[in-house]
């Protein structure tokens, strides 16, 4: 065989060129029929991963630019307070989980002074805290929009409290934001860990009654928010849901039952302001 | 207490072994996370100094984790067979390296000494070893299991396919497996992650994978990697289970975060056993570890990251498993933060597990916020294929679609086959050269135009 040449499967020129691949494909994401060079990988595949790499890589080191988010949030008129987790930088930040769930000195300070100003309403049903956690491309490209559809859902009977915007945060890190500004539910929405094809998935997190020590199992997951995964849409309403049942019922976690059907999304609809 | 007893470092000394043990490691993220690691690289070497002059007897008459209030101390110190120990018995942990790495350490010997090794005495030496010495010593161990063929022979290297989907779709997962089998992975186990942890979701993967291997007469197995409580319930309903995998750790408050014991995995073990599907072997577990595990979980006892980890391995020779694999880079840079981290964590894991009669494969693997890229595994996957390793993972285009990560690819795989001339489980290379996966010499070039092949192809379609 001429040197160079990408065989799909078969070696031998005189086999006509089968291509099951195409067909196969269309069930699965995974890297299926890359052909093969030898036993190797073909150029264009190889780098085709890298580039997929690079992509998650940068993800995760993109530093969070808030006052972007801030500024595309503003039609929703809410009170921003951003953040730093005691992890200084990226790196310590990777190392010390530990870290990323403790506030910063200052920030701890700005808090509670946000909490005695809002003095006329000295707590909140809700606060919502947008978090860089592994990929602040994933808050970047579908937070603000999973939050202003979250908060178009929701009734006008829920208190918000101030939108905060989180640096070098894990989920945790909630606990003591919603803590100091005395909410009944934290809702982190957070850049998950990137797969290699989805370095913008965004994660969201309910907890009732946060504290900090609260558990996961105290907590409801809705992952993989993302264009080509769970629509932003659809997330939204099953947030939606869930901090409804949560406030309801007084809990969350595994003891809230997750029932989200097709009927639920159909009344939460319903249930939207005119 | 223990010091190093070289001129000109006595100032350190070391409390207790478990301290001893931990500051002698070779650095990496997760000893640092829980506080255990030397300060210094100077500390960290006289660790070393006193490690070595400890004598392996002592391990027996101190335990790291209290006998009493945990399963998998006593499971140690009750099986341990003294009279193989009796070959090492006089030796310190520095002798015990020189002796690992000498002529007498035979095979043969190095077989017979297994049961009389506790997970300690060889996370130890472990530490006192370059990584030279880790893949030396290991490639001297062969550990041979077997269910419908025969996994770990000196010359082979197995690889599970491993076909995850982020739904489970069976067309989704049936078209992995297809492109699995014409890169001649397989032999290991194939082996589905599912994105559901439920005995209806368990037994839908399992029906497909076992349709497909009747269908075909693939001599492997099969196993999707649910919770063992899962797999239990699916056996009672008479689902076609080979494998049973649990995912294990060092300390019994670890697996108590897993929500398993002793008791469930024997249970588990003798209802697989009791569906008699093996043709060739019986032996019917799979077990996962990693480092990090126990302390992600809260439940290391104070222990570095490594000795707790090799502490798994005596829960898994416990229960004869077909396979075990460390799964070494999955678990974040907080544990082991770059490639040089996760290389030596991985050498050191197959080195234990070896050592201790485990039959070990390795998930060569890491995640994008770790500090690592596809070079590092190819380093690590070529090293661990001189070290012997029994397994490692196929993941089309090594990129895991459901668990979000990076392992070896099944062309990885065949790199690694070829490169050091490695054949597959005899029984399923003898299946690939039937398919004509495999040309007649041995390199993997599967024809298209084979019967046998457009009925694979007809059934993946299918699913």
């Amino acid at each position: 065989m001429v040197g160079g040449c990408v065989m799909s499967l078969s070696d031998n020129p005189n086999v006509p060129r089968l291509d099951p691949w195409s067909r196969l494909r269309v069930h699965t994401s995974a890297r299926i029929g890359l052909g093969r060079v030898g036993d190797g990988l073909p150029t264009s595949q190889l780098l085709e991963f890298q580039m997929a790499h690079a992509r998650a890589r940068d993800s995760v080191h993109m530093p969070f630019d808030a006052p972007a988010v801030a500024t595309s949030l503003m039609s929703l008129k809410l009170p921003v307070i951003t953040v730093q987790s005691a992890a200084a930088n990226r790196s310590e930040f990777l190392q010390r989980p530990d870290y990323g769930r403790k506030l910063a000195p200052q920030s701890e300070a700005d808090l509670v002074n946000a909490a005695n100003s809002a003095d006329a309403n000295p707590s909140f049903d809700v606060v919502f805290i947008l978090a860089d956690g592994l990929s602040a491309r994933a808050v970047h490209e579908n937070g603000a929009d999973m939050l202003r559809q979250t908060i178009a859902c929701l009734g006008d009977d829920w208190s918000i409290g101030p939108l905060v915007l989180a640096h070098q945060a894990r989920v945790a890190l909630g606990d003591e934001i919603a803590t100091r500004l005395k909410a009944k539910i934290s809702v982190v929405l957070i850049g998950e860990r990137p797969g290699l094809s989805s370095a913008d998935s965004l994660g969201a997190y309910l907890t009732f009654a946060p504290k900090p020590g609260c558990s996961n199992a105290q907590r409801n997951c809705i992952s993989n928010i993302r264009p080509a995964g769970f629509p932003v849409g659809d997330a939204a309403h099953k947030l939606v849901y869930l901090m409804n049942e949560a406030r309801k019922n007084s809990i969350s976690g595994v003891k809230l039952k997750d029932n989200f059907t097709a009927r639920n999304l159909v009344e939460t609809m319903r249930a939207l302001p005119k | 207490m223990h010091s190093a007893s070289g001129a000109g470092f006595n100032r350190f000394t070391f409390p207790d072994l478990k301290t001893v043990l931990a500051k002698a490691s070779p650095l990496r993220s997760g000893d640092l996370l829980a506080g255990l690691a030397a300060e210094t690289d100077e500390e960290r070497v006289a660790a070393r100094y006193a490690l070595a002059d400890i004598p392996l007897k002592r391990f027996l008459s101190e335990a790291l984790v209290p006998y009493e209030r945990d399963e998998v101390t006593r499971l140690i110190m009750d099986s341990h067979d003294y009279t193989a120990f009796m070959a090492v018995s006089s030796l310190t942990v520095g002798d015990f390296r020189n002796w690992l790495l000498s002529d007498d350490a035979t095979p043969a010997a190095l077989k017979a000494l297994a049961p009389g090794l506790t997970p300690e005495m060889v996370a130890a030496v472990s530490k006192l070893m370059r990584n030279q010495d880790l893949i030396a010593v290991a490639r001297k161990c062969r550990v041979v299991t077997s269910f419908r063929n025969t996994i770990g022979l000196e010359g082979h290297l197995g690889v599970r396919l491993q076909p995850n989907h982020p739904t489970d779709d069976p067309a989704g997962v049936a078209a992995s497996i297809l492109d699995g089998l014409m890169h001649g992975a397989g032999d290991a186990v194939i082996g589905i992650n599912p994105a559901t942890d439920s005995p209806d979701a368990m037994i839908e993967l399992l029906k497909l994978i076992d349709d497909v291997r009747d269908r075909l007469q693939i001599p492997t197995q099969s196993c999707v990697l649910s919770h063992v409580t899962t797999a239990i319930e699916a056996m009672n309903r008479n689902a076609p289970v080979d494998l049973v995998f649990q995912s294990i750790a060092g300390t019994q408050a670890a697996n108590d975060s897993f929500g398993i014991n002793l008791a469930i995995l024997a249970e588990a073990q003798q209802a697989a056993l009791s569906l008699n599907r093996g043709t060739v072997g019986t032996d019917v577990m799979y077990f996962e570890t990693g480092q990090g595990a126990a302390l992600s979980a809260d439940a290391h006892e104070g222990l570095d990251q490594q000795t707790v980890e090799t502490r798994a391995y005596a829960v898994a020779r416990a229960f004869s498993p077909l396979l075990v694999n460390t799964v070494v880079g999955f678990i974040g840079p907080e544990y082991l933060f770059d490639g040089k981290q996760i290389t030596r964590a991985g050498l050191e894991d197959h080195f234990c597990a070896k050592l201790l009669g485990v039959p070990m494969g390795v998930d060569v693997c890491y995640t994008n916020h770790a500090e690592a890229d596809q070079d590092d595994m190819d380093n690590l996957l070529t090293l661990l294929g001189v070290a012997g390793t029994n397994f490692v993972i196929g993941v089309p285009g090594a990129d895991d679609i459901m668990l979000n990560y990076q392992s070896t690819s099944f062309h990885d795989a065949m790199y690694l086959r070829s490169a050091l001339n490695l054949q597959p489980a005899p029984e399923f290379a003898q299946w690939l050269r039937k398919m004509e996966i495999f040309d007649q010499s041995g390199r993997t070039r599967p024809k298209l135009d084979s019967s046998l092949t457009q009925d694979l192809l007809a059934w993946s379609g299918a699913a």
